[in-house]
C-alpha cells in the first residue's frame, strides 16, 4: 500500500492545468481551479518555477508551462549558466591547490569539458573547453555518469588508453557503485599517462547531478605514494563544489 | 600573525572591500551596491554619504571574514569609479547636492558653450581630454552655479571639491576632525582641470570653468602615505589611491610600455601602457596617467571606452527577451555558425572610442529571412570584439603601438566565444590571469609598494598566473572580409540624431 505525497499530487495537477489552458493563467485562476488558497498554491508553483518546470512572465507576473518539462531529457543547468557561477570559485581551487581545474557537463558520449583554468605555474598549456571525455576512463566522466540522469552509457567497448585503464565492463560498474558510495571519483594514469586527477559532482535542484568540477595534475600531486588521494586536495574539491552548488541556488 | 593588505573598490553600482595576503591572494571580500538615482533622462546620481556609509561597514565585515585584526592589515589602498563628483562640506562632512556621476550628461551645455567659444584646441593641449560631459570639471561647475551659497563658501574654503577617492580619504582620516583633503594623478587626470604635462591643476582651466581653487584637493601621487585611518580600521595607513581603470591597468601588472588590458563589464575599457613621454594620439583615444609611484616620474596610458558590451546582453535579455541570462548567450550564439552577414553596431548613446560620435545611434543591418536568433547573438558579441578591433587599430595608428597580447578581465570574460573572437579580430593572445578583482589588487599593490609590504613591480609581476589563453586562429582573407563588413556597418550608425533646431 501506498500513500500519495500530497505537494507532488497538487504540482501535477498545477502542471495539469498549465500544459490544458492554452494561455499563461493568473496564480488566482490556478488557485481557484484547484480549489486550494493562494499561498498554498504559491509555495508549490514559486518551486516548479525555480526547477524550470513553471515559466513566470517577467512583465504580467503569469504563469505558464517552462521548457525544464517539454524537454525533461535536457540538463536542468545551462552550461554557460553552469561557467559563470562557477569561475571564482574555480580559480580560487586553482589558486589553492596549484592544480588545473575542469568543469563538465553530462553528454552523450562524455564529459563535455566546459570550463578550464589553466594550472598556476606559467606553463605552456592550451584551453581544453569543449573537449568531451570518457566516462570510463577519466574521474570527470565517472562522476557525470555516476550522478546524473542516466540518460548517458558508456559504449559498449571500453577504450584502452593506458595500461591502466577500465576497459572490463564488470570493473567499471563496481567502481561506479564505488563512486556513488563516496561521493568523489579519481583517476590514476587511466586517460593520460602519469596523470591523475579527482572529481566531485555539482547538484542540481532534489540533488540531481548537473555536471563535475575536477582537479588534475600530475600522479604525486593528486596521490599518496601508496593509496588514495590526498586529503587535501580531496577536501578541497568538495568544498569549491559545494560552494557552486549553493551558488546555484540549492540547498545541500 | 601574517599580515594582509586591504583593498576598497567604489564602483559604480557597488562598493567592496577586500583583503589581500603576500602572494596577491584574496582572503576575504565583502560587497554591498548602493542606490542609482536617475531624477530626469539624461541625469544619473549616486548619494555620497550613502556610499561613505556602506564603505564603513565593509570593512569591518572583510576583516571578520578572512579572521584578522586590524593590527594585521599593513596598508589600505582606495580604487574607484573616475569622474564622479562630489562637494562637501568641511564643517560638518556630509555632502553638498548628489554626487553626479560619470553616465550623467546633464553638462552639455557648458560643454557646448566651451566649444562654441573656440576653446578646444586649448583644453585638449592642457589636458589630453576633449571638452566632454565625461569628465567632472563641468559637473563641478555645474555644482557651483545650481547649488545657492556654495561658490561664496568654496572660495572661503569651507566647501570642498573631490573626486570619490577624495571623498573616501578625507572621511578615513577624520573628516571634519583633520580629514586629509588630497585627490591623485590618475582621478585628477579625468577632471579636465588637471594639466597633464605637469600633473598640477591648470589656472587657465580653472578660469575657463570658474572654478574657485581653495576648494581643490592636492593632487599626489599614486603609492604613498596620504594619511592614517581611523575608526574602523584606526592607524592603518592609507598608501594607495587610483582610479579604477587605471588600478586594473596595475593589477594586471602592465607595467612597461606596450602592455594592454582591456576590462569588459557594462562598458569595455582598454588601456595601454605608453611609457614616461605624454603621449599625443588623434582625437580617437584619450591620454591619460597609468600611474606615478612616490617620487618616481609618471608612467603615461591611452585609453579608448567602448560604451555598450555587457549591457547589450542585458538589452538581448531584458528588452529583446531572447535569452533568459546573460551567460546563455554563448549558448544561443553557438546554435549558429557565424553572424549569418547581420552586424549589430550598438551606439544605442552615441559612438565613443575611437570615433566619438554622440549623434550615432544603434543599428542592424544585413537582415534578411534567413536570420533566427542566434545570429543575432553571434552579431553581438561580435560587435563588443570589433570594437575592440576599432581601438586598438586607433592606437597603433596614432602612437604606432602594436600590441603583443591583450590581458583581460571583468565580467564577460566568462563568455569563451567572446574572448577566442577578441584573439581572432586582434591577432594577438588573450590572457585572462587568476585574480579577476584587477581593480582591488591594482588598488592593494600600490599601497603594499608604498609601506614596503611587496619590495618592486618584478615581485608583483611574479604573483600573476594565467588562468586562461585564447590563442588566434583566424584566417587574415577572414579577418579582412569581416572588418570590412563591420566598417560598413558602423557607417550606417553614425549621425543618425540631428541636433535640435535651436
Amino acid at each position: 500500500m501506498t500513500t500519495s505525497i500530497q505537494s507532488v499530487e497538487r504540482a501535477a495537477a498545477i502542471l495539469r492545468i498549465l500544459a490544458g489552458a492554452g494561455r499563461p493563467l493568473r496564480l488566482a485562476e490556478i488557485a481557484g481551479a484547484l480549489g486550494l488558497a493562494k499561498p498554498t498554491t504559491f509555495g508549490i508553483i514559486r518551486t516548479l518555477r525555480d526547477v524550470g518546470f513553471v515559466h513566470q512572465d517577467r512583465t504580467t507576473s503569469d504563469y505558464s508551462l517552462g521548457d525544464g518539462v517539454r524537454h525533461l531529457e535536457r540538463a536542468s543547468v545551462d552550461p554557460h549558466d553552469l561557467r559563470s557561477h562557477a569561475m571564482n570559485w574555480s580559480d580560487a581551487l586553482a589558486s589553492r591547490t596549484r592544480l588545473e581545474v575542469l568543469i563538465a557537463v553530462p553528454q552523450l558520449d562524455g564529459a563535455h569539458i566546459v570550463h578550464h583554468v589553466f594550472r598556476p605555474d606559467d606553463s605552456e598549456q592550451d584551453l581544453r573547453v569543449d573537449e568531451v571525455l570518457p566516462f570510463h576512463a577519466t574521474a570527470l566522466g565517472k562522476v557525470v555518469l555516476a550522478f546524473g540522469a542516466g540518460m548517458a552509457s558508456p559504449s559498449p567497448e571500453l577504450e584502452a588508453y593506458t595500461q591502466r585503464t577500465i576497459t572490463r565492463r564488470v570493473t567499471f560498474d563496481a567502481e561506479i557503485l564505488r563512486v556513488r558510495e563516496r561521493g568523489w571519483a579519481s583517476e590514476r594514469a587511466e586517460f593520460i599517462p602519469g596523470i591523475g586527477a579527482v572529481s566531485v559532482p555539482l547538484r542540481g535542484f532534489g540533488g540531481l547531478g548537473v555536471g563535475a568540477v575536477a582537479v588534475s595534475g600530475p600522479l604525486e600531486r593528486i596521490f599518496r605514494h601508496a593509496g588514495g588521494p590526498h586529503d587535501e586536495v580531496v577536501a578541497a574539491t568538495l568544498e569549491t563544489a559545494s560552494a557552486i552548488s549553493r551558488s546555484l541556488g540549492v540547498r545541500t | 600573525m601574517s599580515t594582509v593588505i586591504a583593498a576598497i573598490d567604489q564602483g559604480t553600482t557597488s562598493s567592496r572591500c577586500m583583503l589581500f595576503d603576500r602572494q596577491g591572494r584574496t582572503q576575504s571580500l565583502a560587497q554591498r551596491e548602493h542606490h542609482q538615482y536617475f531624477p530626469q533622462p539624461g541625469w544619473v546620481q549616486h548619494d555620497a554619504d550613502e556610499i561613505w556609509r556602506n564603505v564603513r561597514r565593509l570593512v569591518p565585515q572583510a576583516l571578520d571574514q578572512a579572521r584578522v585584526g586590524v593590527r594585521d592589515v599593513a596598508a589600505l589602498g582606495i580604487a574607484n569609479q573616475r569622474e564622479t563628483t562630489v562637494v562637501w562640506d568641511r564643517t560638518t562632512g556630509h555632502s553638498l547636492g548628489p554626487a553626479i556621476t560619470w553616465q550623467d550628461t546633464r553638462t552639455s551645455h557648458i560643454v557646448g558653450d566651451l566649444l562654441a567659444r573656440g576653446e578646444e584646441e586649448r583644453i585638449v593641449d592642457i589636458t589630453g581630454l576633449p571638452p566632454h560631459t565625461y569628465f567632472a570639471g563641468p559637473r563641478l561647475r555645474w555644482l557651483l552655479d545650481h547649488r545657492p551659497g556654495i561658490r561664496e563658501r568654496a572660495v572661503a574654503g569651507e566647501v570642498l571639491f573631490g573626486t570619490i577617492e577624495s571623498w573616501l580619504i578625507w572621511n578615513l582620516t577624520g573628516g571634519v576632525d583633520g580629514g586629509v583633503h588630497v585627490s591623485d594623478v590618475t582621478n585628477a587626470s579625468r577632471t579636465m582641470m588637471m594639466d597633464l604635462s605637469t600633473l598640477s591643476w591648470s589656472d587657465t582651466m580653472l578660469d575657463l570653468l570658474d572654478v574657485p581653487r581653495a576648494m581643490l584637493p592636492q593632487i599626489r601621487s599614486n603609492a604613498e602615505v596620504y594619511g592614517t585611518c581611523v575608526g574602523d580600521l584606526e592607524g592603518v595607513p592609507i598608501a594607495g589611491a587610483m582610479g579604477d581603470q587605471q588600478a586594473a591597468l596595475f593589477g594586471q601588472t602592465c607595467f612597461s610600455p606596450g602592455d594592454a588590458k582591456c576590462t569588459y563589464g557594462t562598458g569595455a575599457f582598454l588601456l595601454v601602457n605608453t611609457g614616461p613621454e605624454r603621449p599625443r594620439p588623434e582625437r580617437t583615444v584619450l591620454p591619460t596617467v597609468a600611474y606615478a609611484l612616490g617620487d618616481a616620474p609618471p608612467v603615461y596610458a591611452v585609453e579608448g571606452s567602448i560604451a555598450m558590451t555587457g549591457s547589450l546582453v542585458q538589452w538581448l535579455r531584458d528588452s529583446l527577451e531572447i535569452i533568459e541570462t546573460a551567460p546563455q548567450v554563448e549558448t544561443l550564439a553557438r546554435s549558429v555558425d557565424d553572424n549569418g552577414g547581420c552586424y549589430i553596431v550598438p551606439a544605442f548613446s552615441g559612438l565613443f572610442a575611437p570615433r566619438w560620435d554622440p549623434d550615432a545611434r544603434g543599428t542592424i543591418v544585413g537582415l534578411t529571412s534567413y536570420i533566427r536568433k542566434g545570429h543575432i547573438a553571434r552579431a553581438a558579441l561580435e560587435a563588443t570584439a570589433w570594437q575592440t578591433w576599432e581601438v586598438v587599430e586607433a592606437i597603433r595608428h596614432d602612437l604606432g603601438q602594436d600590441l603583443e597580447s591583450l590581458r583581460v578581465d571583468g565580467g564577460m570574460t566568462s563568455n569563451h566565444l567572446l574572448m577566442q573572437y577578441v584573439a581572432d579580430v586582434l591577432d594577438v593572445d588573450v590572457e585572462r590571469p587568476l585574480v579577476s578583482e584587477t581593480v582591488c589588487l591594482g588598488a592593494a599593490y600600490a599601497a603594499g609598494l608604498t609601506v614596503g609590504y611587496w619590495a618592486d613591480l618584478n615581485t608583483l609581476s611574479h604573483h600573476r598566473h594565467l588562468a586562461a589563453v585564447w590563442r588566434p586562429t583566424m584566417p587574415p582573407a577572414v579577418r579582412q572580409r569581416e572588418s570590412t563588413q563591420w566598417n560598413r556597418a558602423v557607417e550606417h550608425a553614425l549621425g543618425w540624431m540631428t541636433p535640435p533646431a535651436t
